[in-house]
């Protein structure tokens, strides 16, 4: 009936839920009277409503209008040891999914098999209460997700001491700031030992340092050969964390997949950007009577257009114009602009054989290449400019034409080095590193052992 | 499609090596049996839940427990004095004050677990979307956590048996049986009222004018042989009333009328029962619903 090394097993999985209505309103003092009276009727019905779905077919498309399906047929596998992400825009059904392999609500149709103990961590602090203190919510935390009382009391040093928070843990939690609160909630969450393990979006909460901890922990909890769901709006979180991601999106599964391609497809349906943007109509393209814009693309050094780049490998800025009228030198150069808004770097073409010359009349194809292991992880946006000299002039710019994503796929040779947090930054330049080392202590002046830093 | 319900199966795997839990997640129509096992697996949860309930009533409080003494003293006072030497309530030829302490101390217990319990589920509502443990949990922790309250207000009846000089009988050793009687009250109470409030909070509403009129529907200020004779039978149909006639005639010795609190206990029986089985059907929608 089901493989041994199935964990999470999802089948057809539908979830509906019933939305308020406009209630019809009386417009006179006789219907007003007669909703009254109706009152206790109409709203047992409609409270009943609220979790009885029979008065219609949910195999049928015609749906009444205050039906909605949260989750409508979704379906996956997931195997033992496996780390799976789920992401999707705010109300595509991820926590609703969450809460039905958690047991906390109940799915309409379909149904899911799980193999092994599950933990699910949908809050940090659940059933924290202001009046116990930190140890005994530490306690009712750690049995509410699971743990039995002998399981915690092993742990229990262990929990206090991941927290930071000994000095208080006999407070009232009441007293306690927020980011103790959580630090102590996630502690205990943190030391469950479940074969799965889902999580939602918890990692959202705390400092920079305390969510690098949570990091750490969630890689080391994958690498125990642990299931594990997680849910995040943390692109780069999920393709560190995940090699497999799926990608939900209006209640069905739209994409399950190789992370770094789901990311990706999701972050361009959500930034509506594209790799390559094309100009047909003369009159319309930007440019004037000199010089039109043909097209813009971001190219890989094969020469495939893509809207997504390994940080390790160069990237290729293309763009196709057509001069109409001869006699100008022209200035050719991109906006570079990085997520958030951030101008990055504006390149000028600087190739010699145009360089301080007037230009023909004719199609050119300009492509700027940026080398591998200098852009930082992340959306670009580009936008492709020309001026003419002569008099200055700018006659093309265009804002965000086509935009790419860097990814970096972690297998140690970028500027991460080692690292798997949050890295800063516009760029992210591979640099050479040189360290000269000395033994000291001993008695070997004068001899020195220099390492040179070997990338 | 039939009527959708859910039901969670859990059986364990024979057939591999490994020993591993097997959930399966589906709709279910029908009624569903309480799942004791996993109620016991999640006992570390509920003394730590019981041990909240506790901590957090009486917490920053000064008086702390004496509070569980100070109410019913006062209202044993009050009672005597307004309804025992003033309206001149028949007692039966007990002392007033015994007669109502004994009776009061049960009913404090029971009225208040049934307010909690009818509201554990609309008040853990919280705690309900974000994690999974049997939700049975809600409404019997209150039953339980009560319990201390009423073990230190019958602090309150041994000092005042002692002061009356009444001497303990054979009839003590139905005690366990009147206890037990009394928990199952608010318990079967409390699962009828906690799965209607979440969808209804009328009952919210009616609750405490509820409570205040089932206080006279048992014979804790005035005795029961006010009852007319023809009566009697359906007046005992209340447990409450098996309870404090109960409670009464084991702890002052007089002889326990076993016909006036049998169909209490069956009435007892018949709601926790049903309440167990209605509260396990509404289980499933608690979450979307509350």
């Amino acid at each position: 009936m089901k493989d041994n090394d199935i964990a999470i097993r999802v089948e057809n999985i539908s979830k509906c839920y019933r939305l308020g209505v406009k209630e019809e309103q009386a417009d006179n003092l006789l219907a007003t009277m007669g909703n009254f009276i109706k009152n206790p009727f109409t709203n047992y019905k409609k409270y009943r409503s609220l979790y009885r779905f029979d008065d219609f077919d949910p195999l049928s498309e015609d749906n009444p209008p205050d039906i909605l399906w949260a989750l409508k047929d979704v379906s996956f596998e997931v195997k033992e040891g496996e780390i799976v992400g789920i992401i999707g825009v705010n109300g595509a059904g991820k926590s609703t999914l969450l809460k039905i392999l958690s047991k906390i609500t109940v799915p309409t149709g379909g149904r899911a098999m799980i193999r092994g103990r599950v933990s699910s961590l949908l809050e940090v602090g659940t059933g924290f209460h202001p009046e116990l203190t930190g140890r005994e919510n530490a306690y009712l935390n750690g049995t509410i997700l699971g743990m039995s009382k002998k399981e915690i009391d092993r742990k229990f040093d262990q929990i206090v001491d991941f927290s930071g928070i000994e000095k208080y843990i006999d407070t009232p939690v009441k007293r306690y700031s927020s980011g103790m609160k959580v630090r102590l909630a996630f502690a205990v969450a943190a030391h469950l030992e479940p074969e799965i393990l889902i999580i939602d979006e918890v990692l959202a909460v705390g400092d920079a340092s305390f969510q690098k901890k949570c990091m750490d922990k969630m890689k080391d909890v994958g690498q125990q050969g642990r299931t594990v769901l997680f849910v995040s709006h943390n692109m780069p979180a999920v393709t560190r964390l995940c090699p497999r991601t799926i990608l939900l999106n209006g209640g069905i599964v739209q994409i399950d997949d190789v992370s770094h391609r789901v990311v990706s497809a999701y972050m361009k349906a959500g930034m509506d950007s594209k790799a390559e943007r094309l100009w047909y109509d003369g009159e319309t393209a930007p440019g004037d009577e000199v010089i039109r814009l043909c097209s813009v693309r971001v190219k890989t050094k094969e020469g495939k257009v893509t809207d997504t780049i390994d940080i390790q490998s160069p990237v290729g800025l293309e763009m196709e114009y057509e001069v109409l009228q001869p006699g100008y030198e022209l200035q050719v150069y991109y906006h570079v602009i990085f997520e958030g808004g951030v101008e990055a770097f504006e390149p000028i073409d600087n190739d010699p054989i145009w360089r301080n010359k007037s230009r023909p009349m004719g199609r050119y194809v300009s492509t700027a290449w940026i080398p591998g292991n200098f852009l930082s992880e992340g959306m670009y946006f580009i936008g492709p400019t020309i001026r003419t000299r002569n008099p200055e002039l700018r006659r093309i710019r265009v804002d965000d034409a086509v935009a790419f994503q860097v990814i970096d796929n972690l297998d140690g040779n970028s500027a991460r080095v080692d690292y798997m947090g949050n890295l800063g930054g516009v760029v992210r330049p591979l640099l050479k590193w040189e360290t000269q080392y000395t033994l000291t202590g001993d008695h070997v002046l004068g001899e020195t052992i220099a390492r040179e830093g070997s990338r | 499609m039939s009527s959708l319900s859910n039901t969670l199966k859990v059986q364990t795997e024979s057939a591999n090596t490994q020993r591993k839990l097997l959930t399966v997640i589906e709709p279910k129509s029908g009624w569903q049996i309480i799942d004791f096992q996993e109620l016991r697996e999640y006992r570390d949860l509920f003394y730590f839940l019981v041990w909240r309930d506790i901590k957090a009533f009486y917490a920053q409080t000064v008086l702390g427990f004496l509070w569980a003494i100070i109410q019913p003293v006062l209202q044993i006072l009050i009672f005597t004095i307004i309804l025992g030497n003033v309206a001149q309530l028949s007692s039966d030829g007990i002392p007033y004050a015994l007669f109502v302490s004994v009776a009061i101390i049960p009913w404090t217990y029971m009225s208040q677990t049934i307010g909690l319990s009818s509201q554990s589920l609309v008040q853990g509502g919280n705690m309900l979307g974000k994690i999974y443990f049997p939700r049975l949990i809600f409404p019997i922790s209150p039953v339980l956590s009560k319990l201390v309250d009423f073990g230190i207000s019958i602090l309150i009846v041994i000092c005042l048996l002692l002061y009356y000089r009444v001497a303990p009988t054979w009839n003590l050793l139905f005690f366990p049986v009147f206890f037990l009687l009394m928990i199952s009250i608010p318990m079967g109470a409390g699962l009828w009222f906690s799965s209607l409030a979440i969808r209804f909070r009328d009952v919210k509403q009616a609750m405490p004018f509820f409570i205040q009129m089932l206080m006279y529907s048992a014979p804790i200020v005035y005795s029961a042989s006010s009852i007319p004779e023809t009566y009697r039978i359906l007046y005992s149909l209340n447990p409450i009333v098996g309870v404090i006639e109960g409670y009464r005639a084991c702890l002052l010795g007089t002889p326990i009328p076993w016909l006036y609190i049998i169909p209490g206990m069956i009435t007892a029986a018949i709601l926790l029962i049903s309440g167990a089985y209605y509260f396990k059907r509404m289980e499933r929608i608690v979450v979307d619903v509350i």
